[in-house]
């Protein structure tokens, strides 16, 4: 069904705006420390959950806007979205069957697998001194995966898409 | 492909390769979000300035205009005195730079980056901003244009760490360079020696030098002066005048690079007042 197929792509590109929302949403300084990233979690979502809609090339892409959009080095990005992407659409089989705790354990990794790309990027281009809070955004990440979960969950139950 | 794509990329904007038609267009996707993530604060601001009793704006009114009567009488004075620095600086065969050009832009309230001193305004290239541009408040420099895009512009706050800023000791013309700390309400001046003439409370304005800030516009008070014997330079720190965080309406400003030389040469004057008799 093509009108379905629409449906649910809007539904997806929606999800990802609002994430994008979420990223630059101004917080109090000592709360915008802790703002995860919450493109790369609705984005890993997407490609365990529907691998066959969000592939590497919808990462690449959004990653590429997240760096527009944060006013990033482009390419950084959309480099660290679209590896990680990589991993989880040939994992996702096996990580679907994941309980929660340790489906968590995996999106840990990710992000700090995308957070530590960016640190390598930042620190080629100009050696940085960065905060010890510079890896907060990993942890709660984590933590706010079981609601993102739960969100995109109830997201895609509410019409099937296909 | 993905990532020599982004691999691609990042050299190519590493390496100072113009990329700005990319950002440029995609840009064009990406900055209604950071409209809608402000949106809330806008309707709130508006509600609030919709609400306001009819006493409430009268007061405000009377002070400002109270305010604006002191600052007109300030000008006529300064006028006075602006013709008779044109007029000394003939003298010494110098030009004297035209006056600035400012536009007034709005921050938009969204949150890039945690560790850097980055706001966005809603004025872009659309309104002429273009990188290296000077942005001022009311109390003093607040940064510089970082990037512009279309339809909004990246700022750098002075207090970032990777801004520096050429400044200048109102009192004695000692000439320094004041560096971003990542504080908000602190800026550093790291090159200067334990016997320089700084003592807290000097104003540092704008040096000129470096061309991207015209001369003369305060940027912060010296607040901590520790000499260091055994050291090469002294540690001094310098609150920012102006008021980094509280700011909704910034200035944007165009100054002149170029230098007018506003009195003819002597022989036209010559001339021309031959012409008049």
């Amino acid at each position: 069904m093509p009108l379905n197929n629409y449906i649910g792509f809007f539904r997806i590109l929606l999800t990802l705006i609002l994430a994008m929302c979420l990223r630059i949403t101004p917080f109090p300084t000592d709360l915008a420390f802790l703002n995860p990233d919450w493109v790369l979690l609705v984005l890993v979502y997407w490609a365990l959950y529907l691998p066959e809609r969000v592939g590497i090339f919808h990462a690449w892409t959004f990653g590429l806007l997240t760096d527009v959009l944060l006013g990033r080095l482009l390419g950084q990005y959309a480099l660290a979205y679209s590896l990680i992407i990589y991993v989880c659409l040939k994992f996702h089989k096996r990580l679907r069957q994941f309980p929660l705790l340790q489906q968590g354990l995996f999106i840990f990794f990710c992000l700090l697998l995308s957070q530590l790309l960016l640190f390598f990027i930042k620190n080629l281009q100009h050696p940085a001194q960065l905060h010890a809070s510079f890896w907060l955004p990993v942890f709660t990440g984590t933590i706010s995966w079981p609601m993102v979960y739960g969100l995109l969950s109830f997201v895609s139950m509410f019409r099937r898409i296909k | 492909m993905a990532v020599v794509l982004s691999l691609a990329l990042l050299v190519t904007e590493h390496t100072n390769l113009k990329l700005g038609g990319i950002r440029t267009t995609l840009s064009i996707f990406v900055d209604p979000i950071k409209y809608l993530v402000s949106l809330p604060n806008t309707i709130v601001e508006q509600i609030t300035d919709s609400a306001t009793t009819y006493r409430a704006l009268k007061a405000e009114n009377d002070s400002l205009r109270e305010e604006q009567l002191i600052h007109q009488t300030r000008l006529l004075k300064f006028a006075a005195l602006e013709k008779e620095n044109i007029r000394l600086r003939a003298l010494l065969e110098n030009s004297f730079k035209l006056g600035e050009q400012v536009l007034v832009a709005e921050l938009l309230s969204v949150n890039m980056a945690p560790y850097e001193h980055i706001l966005v305004v809603n004025k872009g290239t659309r309104f002429g901003v273009h990188p290296q541009q000077p942005v001022l408040d009311a109390n003093g420099v607040v940064g510089q244009v970082f990037r512009a895009l279309p339809f909004s512009s990246e700022i750098m706050l002075i207090t970032d760490p990777n801004h520096a800023i050429p400044v200048q000791v109102n009192r004695n013309g000692l000439l320094t360079i004041a560096v971003g700390s990542g504080q908000l309400n602190r800026l550093i001046l790291p090159f200067l020696p334990s016997n320089a003439d700084i003592r807290p409370g000097d104003l540092l304005i704008t040096s000129g030098l470096g061309g991207t800030f015209p001369q003369g516009y305060p940027v912060a008070v010296v607040d901590e002066f520790t000499a260091q014997p055994n050291k090469a330079f002294a540690t001094i720190t310098a609150t920012p005048k102006a008021l980094l965080d509280r700011n909704r309406e910034l200035m944007i400003v165009w100054s002149k690079s170029v230098p007018v030389p506003l009195i003819a040469k002597p022989e036209n004057q010559e001339s021309t007042s031959d012409a008049v008799k």
